[in-house]
């Protein structure tokens, strides 16, 4: 016989989001040691955290699906289930563009100008600062959860969430560094690889915006 | 009156039957927020739940068991075919005892409780007529299976809100739960053993007055909670398992808390529910022993026992396994809610048991289950299932009471 007051209970998104979250931190600090093959030209070590990265951009994406649908319209829940899946899919975007970083250098196997390297490697390495942020912010959902959103716990993340902006600050500004130094360049580099570049560039800040991205959105969480 | 020893063993049969199945079947819904929070094993749920649905339903039961007897028909107009009388008990149980197995074949969710009023119902409208029920008391009882899910949700609505304030909302959750949780429990043991010395103890011979009821209350939730507080000093905070779960030391000094709450459903439940099973067959027994169903004549004990001894026995055979299932689905319910709904849905439902009125101890758990997502408390509750629960009362009460209507009529067939 069927006990039906078990059904009530909804599977708590909580610690799925956390492991997505997890997953989609580990693809971004696989960049670090992809690069590092990268700047020394090992496509074959590089190849092979590429790979890694699909794959944990396929864990994530897996992990996404299986939240989306533990969360039908029925389920009520402390916090609006749009804002959830908007942090979920902020989440996501970290993965999503740790793959598409990997795919497009390695596709061209791009070389890095030894003279921008240092402050490349610094921004980068920043990027992977903002999504580890994120990560430990969202680490903190479980215990929001269990106060309620208030109190001592929501200052907490509330102070998380500041450091994890001035992280982002300080990406956005070495972002612009990066460019100045390839602008000086660029004139003795082959046009195509050029603009890749610019690109390339412009996605690794991409991470550093998501895991913002996450921190306004678990601020939207603590602001019901 | 002839056949008397036969009616009153199928009342008996019947009747153990139907405790059987509430021992089966309903006590794992009452049970399963604590399981659900792993505040005590499945083992000692089971432990808990035979000692607490026993004392519940011998202790607490009294009231309710007469309104099932005769608080719902007026058996007036009856004493000329007294007979008319037992065939319609009987058949309020078989019917609430069938319907109750289709439903939980299908899985549906339905209440005990309103099968058994809606069977009695039934059988009285076509079996003796319209006036022969008492239209006052089934309103009240209607009208208390919208406002008992209401009450516990607004009581563990508040009793969370208190909890965040007091506890968890604060940065040193861990020395402010070790402060507050004994009076929690207090308050939970205080309330249980009030309404019980109110209104449960006058059959078993013991009469207190008010001020005598409020000091035994008070004494034994102070007992409690100092027995409860000498095991929350002993708990060490875990500090590897706090890492990854700040709150984790937290919810086991709540765990503490939970085991008590659990009794107190337990408790509850067998109060309020051990009449579904028992009060026809309390009906049947003094008809066939004194021709009438006399307003005096108070439940004897002995039939509670026999209440109590089923439920037991269909929690041992069947019961246990149920509540694994149950332990083993509900995932994520921590002791910090779960007490809050738990000590709500009791409350409500033992003031209930004290004023005799039959409540489905299931929905008004459910709503303190809804009381507490109010609060912000659960992570996830679906509605639909929910909706589904309360509208299946709906259907319940008109299928048990047509089912009542046909076993009525075979059992006349049969025996007049």
């Amino acid at each position: 016989m069927a006990n039906y007051i078990t059904k009530i209970f909804g599977e708590s998104p909580v610690a799925p989001m956390q492991e997505h979250m997890e997953v989609c931190f580990k693809a971004a600090r696989a960049l670090l040691p992809f690069f590092e093959q990268v700047m020394v030209y090992e496509w074959g070590e590089a190849s092979m955290w590429r790979d890694k990265i699909v794959s944990l951009e396929k864990e994530a994406d897996e992990l996404k699906k299986q939240i989306r649908g533990q969360l039908p319209k029925s389920m009520f829940m402390p916090v609006p289930r749009e804002d959830l899946l908007n942090l979920l899919w902020a989440q996501d975007q970290i993965a999503n563009t740790a793959r598409d970083i990997s795919g497009i250098v390695l596709g061209r196997k791009m070389h890095i100008p030894e003279k921008i390297q240092k402050t490349f490697n610094e921004f980068v390495q920043r990027n992977c600062d903002a999504a580890k942020k994120a990560r430990k912010s969202v680490r903190e959902l479980d215990e929001l959860y269990t106060t309620g959103f208030r109190g001592a716990e929501a200052d907490f993340v509330e102070k998380l969430v500041d450091e994890l902006d001035q992280i982002e600050n300080e990406t956005d500004e070495m972002q612009a560094q990066v460019r100045e130094e390839l602008f000086s360049l660029e004139k003795s580099l082959p046009p195509v690889d050029v603009i890749f570049l610019y690109q390339v560039i412009e996605l690794i800040g991409e991470i550093g915006d998501m895991a913002e991205r996450i921190g306004r959105r678990l601020e939207l969480l603590l602001s019901h | 009156m002839d056949n008397a020893l036969i009616y009153i063993a199928l009342a008996a049969i019947f009747g153990l039957f139907m405790a059987w199945g509430i021992g089966a079947n309903d006590v794992a819904n009452a049970m399963a927020t604590s399981i659900g929070s792993k505040a005590i094993t499945v083992k000692q749920a089971v432990i808990v739940a035979a000692v607490f649905e026993f004392s519940g339903a011998v202790l607490a039961g009294g009231e309710v068991t007469k309104t099932i007897r005769k608080g719902i028909i007026d058996a007036s107009s009856l004493t000329d075919t007294p007979e008319y009388l037992v065939f319609g008990m009987l058949a309020a149980l078989l019917a609430a005892g069938m319907w109750l197995l289709i439903a939980s074949r299908r899985g549906w969710p339905v209440s005990t409780t309103h099968s058994i009023v809606g069977a009695i119902i039934g059988f009285a409208i076509v079996g003796i007529g319209m006036d022969s029920v008492q239209w006052v008391m089934v309103g009240q009882i209607v009208a208390s299976w919208v406002a008992s899910p209401l009450i516990a949700g607004t009581l563990a609505f508040l009793l969370f809100k208190s909890v965040q304030w007091l506890i968890l909302s604060r940065p040193d959750p861990l020395e402010r739960a070790r402060r507050y949780v004994p009076f929690y429990i207090f308050l939970a043991v205080f309330m249980m053993a009030l309404v019980t010395m109110f209104k449960g103890l006058k059959h078993i011979g013991l009469d207190l007055t008010t001020f005598n009821a409020y000091m035994i209350a008070a004494g034994s939730g102070v007992i409690v909670a100092v027995i409860g507080k000498f095991f929350i000093q002993r708990i060490q905070p875990n500090r590897k398992a706090e890492k990854k779960f700040h709150y984790f030391t937290v919810e086991r000094v709540f765990a503490v808390l939970m085991v008590v709450t659990a009794c107190g459903m337990a408790f509850a439940h067998g109060s309020n529910d051990v009449a579904n099973a028992i009060g026809p067959v309390a009906a049947v027994i003094s008809i066939a022993q004194e021709g009438a169903l006399t307003q005096k004549s108070p439940v004897s004990i002995w039939i509670l026992l026999l209440g109590g001894l089923g439920i037991v026995v269909g929690l041992a055979t069947y019961g246990r396994h149920v509540i694994a299932t149950v332990g083993s689905k509900i995932t994520h319910l921590t002791p910090s809610r779960g007490f809050a709904a738990e000590l709500a849905a009791a409350t409500t439902i033992v003031i209930a048991s004290g004023t005799g009125i039959p409540v489905s101890t299931t929905h008004t758990l459910v709503g303190a289950v809804l009381g507490v997502g109010m609060a912000r408390g659960i992570s996830a509750i679906d509605l639909g299932v929910v909706g589904r629960i309360f509208l299946s009362w709906i259907i319940t009460i008109p299928a048990g009471a047509i089912l009542a209507i046909v076993f009525f009529f075979l059992l006349k067939f049969i025996f007049a």
